[in-house]
């Protein structure tokens, strides 16, 4: 419901380090989402297309890694997949357990046209 | 959240970094770049710019969320009838029309200012800045700011808040919590609020609910409340009252803290640091759980032991880490 949010704020980003890179066209952007962000990757694709328009992304491709829910017990020690909705340590069953990757709401990478500089020699 | 210092750089995301530093070439000699900044990293900037504004009028900040009708504004004018007296509270309602709980607070004798989100699902740490600027903090010792009623969108913004309080009320069945994970995994606690239908709703198990809370791996104390009827919100009031207590005692010794689940980049700075056991920031404090699980359980046991999360939650972060 807020991935629209979300997308401007990317495109903010995205916009900020295509001016300092001096690049004339954003070719590929790689976010990394995980469950646990609050956020749908199939959303953001739908609402990445009306974000962009007019701006140095909108030929973008928009590549979503989704990552893994894993848990790290405290308890037992052993580290272990996980359900969204159920973070418990699937060796011991405890509940004690630290979130290590899930809920990543991340700018990973941007592949970007950049011209080659031309500047006179000093 | 910084993205020069390589702080953000986690096993999770290590092999996203080229061999060939910041600036890599693609195959076909496009310039990548490596960023891993959160997609929130501006709003999350905001969101600290609030919480220090907030720390430095010494006030208490929570984040109330809910569904739509949980009762987020009844519980406000029971908890300003109840300390209104002793706490000057201030609120800041968010909806998406009208202006009807900002006036019912009002008529409590309470400053609230209204965020009219028109068709936003969620409050975010700008609109929040804004209302600041027609809210005197001096003077106020809590600020509740009332999100918008949505189990989904409000958890994936910071605005600059301390603790996070979820609301679950008896009608809306006891598996909310397995239901939406993000929501109820972001709460510091949950209140289990309408308990006064619980008499007509005995589909509603309260212990189920904690049950599905604690399958997040959350420590976050649960407690049954209800705005009518005498003494039915005690645990709730018990919290507040320690939260202020423990966070006037945070800022006299110069910290702060943040919600319980920490948005991506200052988890990934914690992660940096070295405190690593505050990643995912389980910020509670053995003495305030016990002291609302003794108010607010009817007498039900359940087994979990929470010492392996408990902390001293001061150590969470600085506002602006």
């Amino acid at each position: 419901m807020h991935e629209l949010s979300i997308c401007q704020a990317l495109l903010d980003q995205v916009e900020g380090i295509a001016r300092n890179h001096g690049a004339t066209r954003v070719e590929r952007i790689l976010l990394k989402v995980g469950p646990l962000s609050g956020v749908e990757p199939v959303l953001i694709q739908h609402a990445y297309t009306l974000a962009a328009a007019g701006t140095i992304a909108e030929t973008a491709e928009l590549v979503i890694e989704t990552a893994e829910v894993r848990v790290h017990c405290t308890v037992c020690g052993v580290e272990s997949p996980a359900a969204p909705n159920r973070l418990l340590c699937a060796a011991c069953g405890s509940f004690q357990t630290r979130l290590v990757s899930g809920d990543e709401l991340l700018l990973a990478q941007l592949e970007m046209t950049i011209p080659d500089r031309t500047e006179p020699a000093s | 959240m910084c993205d020069t210092c390589g702080c953000n750089i986690t096993p999770g995301n290590a092999h996203l970094v080229r061999a060939d530093g910041k600036l890599g070439r693609t195959e076909d000699g496009r310039a990548a770049v490596t960023v891993l900044t959160g997609l929130l990293a501006e709003n999350d900037h905001q969101a600290a710019h609030n919480r220090e504004h907030f720390d430095h009028h010494g006030v208490l900040a929570l984040n109330l969320m809910s569904s739509p009708g949980a009762g987020k504004t009844s519980l406000l004018e029971a908890t300003i009838d109840a300390l209104g007296s002793q706490l000057r509270i201030a609120v800041i309602e968010g909806d998406l029309e009208t202006e009807n709980d900002a006036v019912r607070i009002r008529a409590k004798g309470v400053p609230a200012i209204q965020i009219a989100t028109g068709s936003a699902c969620h409050l975010d740490a700008h609109m929040v800045h804004d209302a600041l600027h027609h809210l005197d903090l001096s003077g106020i010792d809590i600020l509740f700011i009332e999100n918008v009623g949505n189990l989904v969108c409000p958890a994936s913004f910071d605005l600059g808040q301390h603790r996070n309080v979820t609301l679950l009320s008896v009608p809306e069945g006891d598996d909310k919590p397995a239901k939406y994970p993000v929501m109820f995994r972001a709460a510091d606690l949950v209140l289990c609020t309408k308990a006064d239908l619980l008499s007509v709703l005995p589909e509603f198990v309260p212990d189920r609910a904690e049950h599905y809370l604690r399958d997040l791996a959350t420590a976050a104390p649960f407690a049954v409340v209800s705005t009518r009827g005498a003494g039915q919100l005690e645990p709730w009031l018990h919290w507040l009252q320690d939260e202020l207590t423990a966070q006037r005692a945070r800022l006299e010794q110069g910290r702060t803290l943040r919600p319980a689940i920490a948005p991506d980049g200052s988890r990934l700075h914690a992660a940096a640091g070295t405190a690593t056991e505050s990643v995912s920031g389980h910020g509670h404090t053995h003495h305030h759980h016990d002291h609302v699980r003794d108010h607010a359980h009817h007498g039900h046991a359940h087994q979990h032991g929470h010492d392996g999360l408990d902390q001293d939650s001061g150590h969470l972060g600085s506002p602006g880490a």
